[in-house]
């Protein structure tokens, strides 16, 4: 009888099923039971360290100043409203990040694959240090090594309008006056009757094989369209010039250094890496592409567009969504140079305020991942839209 | 009488069709464009690397014990000669540095030893990986056969770099491995588990990683129970580049065919048998250079233990460059350092270039 009983027992424990199930319902038994561990450990502790725990803190006036602000800040607005300013600030950066390493990585992977030895050497050079150079070491060399050898104010090195101090770079700030949403409406209606050119010439192509430069002409349209708004409406722009007194430079529109420290090495380090994935994209289109291209009569520019570039954009989205998002979450080592992004005044300042260290790096967390997930969808969306139909 | 045909000997090729000369013409000079590119680098060039060696070498100060040593136009290295080993060891005391010199020797006659072929592959590494972080760990930390104790608050410079890539790299592996299997296996918990903690580690970066472990983590632990900062950072690194290293080996094992796992069964090997015997070797092999990849971006990522306020080899130079008796010394430090990072990273991306060629045996499909 018993010797039955520990057969079965052996059967059961040799069916593979069952032993999934089994190590699953242990697997989830440990993890259910850490995650009840850890969470009563952690009521514990808040409540002897006497932190409060919610967001009530996100509406308590902040009383910090956050230096680098898009919107309307203060030091009397709430711990909400410098955790949106935060989020501009991360958003802002991680975006035109983006924009410039794309076209620093483009252009250092075609220079990387031209015929010119020297200059395929030098994009060499310029990939390799790169890419082997910790960013976090880079931002601090643009930070500390060349922005903070500027000259003081008094001592601006001025470009005509445009002045390099210490404290950032001056432009001039474009003011709008009345009468600018004539060329807002004209700018609109321009891209509007672009689009619709380009779609009539398409149409047309594929019904009467007849070519139109739809690109060049909408190009020309949207010029010409905004211009003449411009001049209807009596030029509605000012310029808010920067101007040097004694010690200071005022007014115009400035760039702070920390702001450019971040955004200089987060894009010159993303677009080595996006400068391999480039090459590598346009390296694994099939030569024969090239050749079958030219014997139909394309000539260079129709091959590289219709033929190689589509092609080689497959190879190249998945990597690049990647270094994408690795740009966005690597925006938040501006807080090392206190530039006034996500980790630095959730995380920093106003943890160290609140004490809440649940609640702000949660909130940080939640938001890294939106933005990682919303870029990934994306570019998951435009990987689809380019990938290989197949019939 | 017959005439001999004698061919004159042929002329030699054109000049400008080969050597010095024609390479030249079909590299730098083949269309206006290629001319233009070319002194445009010339240029790039010129502004580029005669101030680089002017102030580098020519103008440089090699020797020195101050500041006021420096007189020269250029760098001075003075700086780190004076430095030095503050960016080596941190503040480790340095009557004991040789204690982290005998580790290090030890670690390279240890793997040194792997050319000797009469040794028991799998014995030496189980030494290098079980034996030898017990005899490291002894001899940093100290308190035992007199040693004297250094508190880890004292681990810091190019030391504590290379202490955390290493363990994050070693611990980083097997859970990789681990959580990768678990994605790909047909159990759904532990599928969806291994899911949500790669995919939650991935959407972060590894700052707030970072902070939960320097903040987080004695919030989560009992009252009295607390671990030393740097075991925390090194749980958050290793985790970190766990879920990193798990995506590069899923990528091998969805590259090995179904033939393969089908002929495992076949055979009769278990799950553990046939992941270990046959799936793991090919898939491993195949993503060696994203194996690699993910360890340079951690060794690079050391660098922000620096922000949750550990000296690592970038922290012992910001301080010192913030040292009021060397001020104006950022760029000679960021040199120093960046030369060190540059050369641990491309040698390592290099030297998996070779083991790629090394363990190729032609299975590779092009």
């Amino acid at each position: 009888m018993s010797d039955q009983n520990s057969s079965s027992i052996k059967n059961f424990l040799n069916d593979a099923g069952n032993r999934a199930l089994i190590f699953q319902a242990l697997l989830l038994a440990v993890v259910v039971f850490v995650g009840y561990y850890l969470f009563s450990n952690l009521q514990a502790n808040l409540a002897d360290q006497g932190i409060s725990t919610g967001f009530e803190f996100l509406n308590q006036p902040a009383g910090f100043p956050v230096l680098i602000h898009l919107i309307e800040y203060t030091e009397a607005n709430t711990y909400g409203r410098a955790f949106v300013v935060a989020l501009i600030n991360t958003v802002v950066i991680s975006l035109l990040g983006i924009a410039l390493a794309t076209v620093i990585g483009v252009v250092m992977g075609l220079a990387r694959l031209s015929n010119n030895w020297l200059v395929a050497r030098l994009a060499t050079v310029y990939v390799e240090t790169l890419r082997n150079i910790p960013l976090l070491l880079q931002m601090f060399f643009w930070y500390f090594a060349v922005l903070a050898t500027l000259p003081i104010p008094k001592n601006s090195i001025i470009f005509g309008d445009f002045f390099l101090n210490k404290r950032g770079i001056y432009s001039p700030n474009p003011i709008t006056q009345d009468g600018f949403g004539i060329v807002i409406a004209g700018f609109i209606l321009s891209i509007i009757a672009s689009i619709a050119l380009v779609v009539w010439a398409k149409k047309r192509q594929t019904r009467t094989g007849l070519w139109f430069p739809a690109y060049w002409a909408s190009f020309g349209t949207i010029i010409v369209i905004t211009f003449l708004a411009l001049v209807v409406s009596g030029f509605p722009i000012e310029f808010d010039l920067p101007q040097k007194s004694r010690f200071n430079v005022t007014g115009g529109m400035v760039l702070p250094p920390e702001f450019v420290a971040v955004l200089v090495a987060l894009s010159t380090y993303t677009g080595a890496f996006i400068a391999e994935i480039v090459r590598a994209g346009i390296l694994s289109v099939n030569w024969g592409q090239t050749e079958a291209a030219r014997s139909l009569g394309l000539k260079d520019s129709l091959t590289q567009r219709l033929i190689v570039l589509p092609q080689a954009l497959r190879v190249i989205i998945p990597p690049l969504t990647s270094q994408f998002l690795n740009l966005a979450k690597n925006s938040s080592l501006g807080a090392a140079i206190a530039y006034p992004e996500l980790v630095a005044v959730v995380m920093g300042t106003t943890l160290n305020q609140t004490g809440q260290a649940i609640e702000n790096i949660g909130l940080c967390m939640l938001v890294y991942g939106t933005l990682s997930l919303s870029i990934s969808m994306f570019m998951n969306w435009y990987n689809k839209k380019m990938s290989l139909i197949e019939r | 009488m017959a005439i001999e045909f004698k061919p004159s000997p042929s002329l030699p090729p054109p000049v400008n069709s080969v050597g010095a000369v024609a390479w030249v013409r079909q590299n730098l000079l083949s269309s206006p464009l290629n001319v233009f590119l070319t002194l445009f680098s010339f240029y790039i060039l010129y502004l580029l690397i005669p101030p680089i060696i002017e102030w580098g070498i020519v103008g440089a100060t090699f020797t020195g014990a101050s500041k006021a040593d420096c007189t020269g136009d250029g760098a001075c290295w003075a700086f780190i000669g004076v430095y030095f080993k503050q960016f080596m060891y941190g503040l480790y005391p340095s009557e004991e540095t040789w204690r982290i010199n005998l580790a290090l020797i030890l670690l390279v006659i240890l793997l040194g030893t792997y050319a000797v072929k009469t040794v028991n592959k799998l014995y030496l590494s189980l030494v290098i990986l079980v034996v030898y972080p017990v005899i490291a760990y002894f001899l940093f930390a100290g308190g035992v056969f007199g040693l004297e104790i250094v508190e880890t608050s004292l681990w810091g410079g190019l030391f504590l770099t290379t202490l955390l890539g290493v363990v994050g790299i070693v611990a980083s592996f097997p859970l990789g491995v681990l959580l990768a299997l678990g994605r790909q296996s047909k159990m759904p918990i532990a599928k969806s588990v291994c899911i949500v903690f790669i995919e939650t580690i991935r959407a972060v970066p590894l700052i707030t990683i970072l902070f939960m472990a320097s903040v987080m983590i004695p919030l989560f632990l009992p009252e009295g129970m607390n671990f030393n900062k740097l075991l925390r950072v090194l749980i958050g690194i290793t985790l970190f580049s766990a879920a990193y290293m798990a995506e590069v080996i899923r990528g091998g094992l969805q590259a090995i065919p179904k033939g393969q796992y089908e002929a495992a069964d076949a055979m009769g090997l278990t799950y553990w048998q046939s992941m270990i015997l046959v799936i793991l070797p090919q898939a491993l092999k195949l993503v060696i250079p994203g194996i690699v990849n993910t360890f340079i971006g951690l060794f690079k990522d050391t660098t922000l233990v620096y922000i949750v306020g550990m000296f690592d080899l970038l922290g012992r130079i910001q301080a010192a460059t913030h040292d009021a008796n060397w001020l104006g010394m950022t760029i000679e430090g960021y040199a120093f350092a960046g030369f060190i990072y540059w050369a641990a990273c491309f040698g390592m991306s290099r030297y998996s270039m070779r083991i790629e060629r090394k363990l190729e045996t032609g299975h590779k499909r092009n």
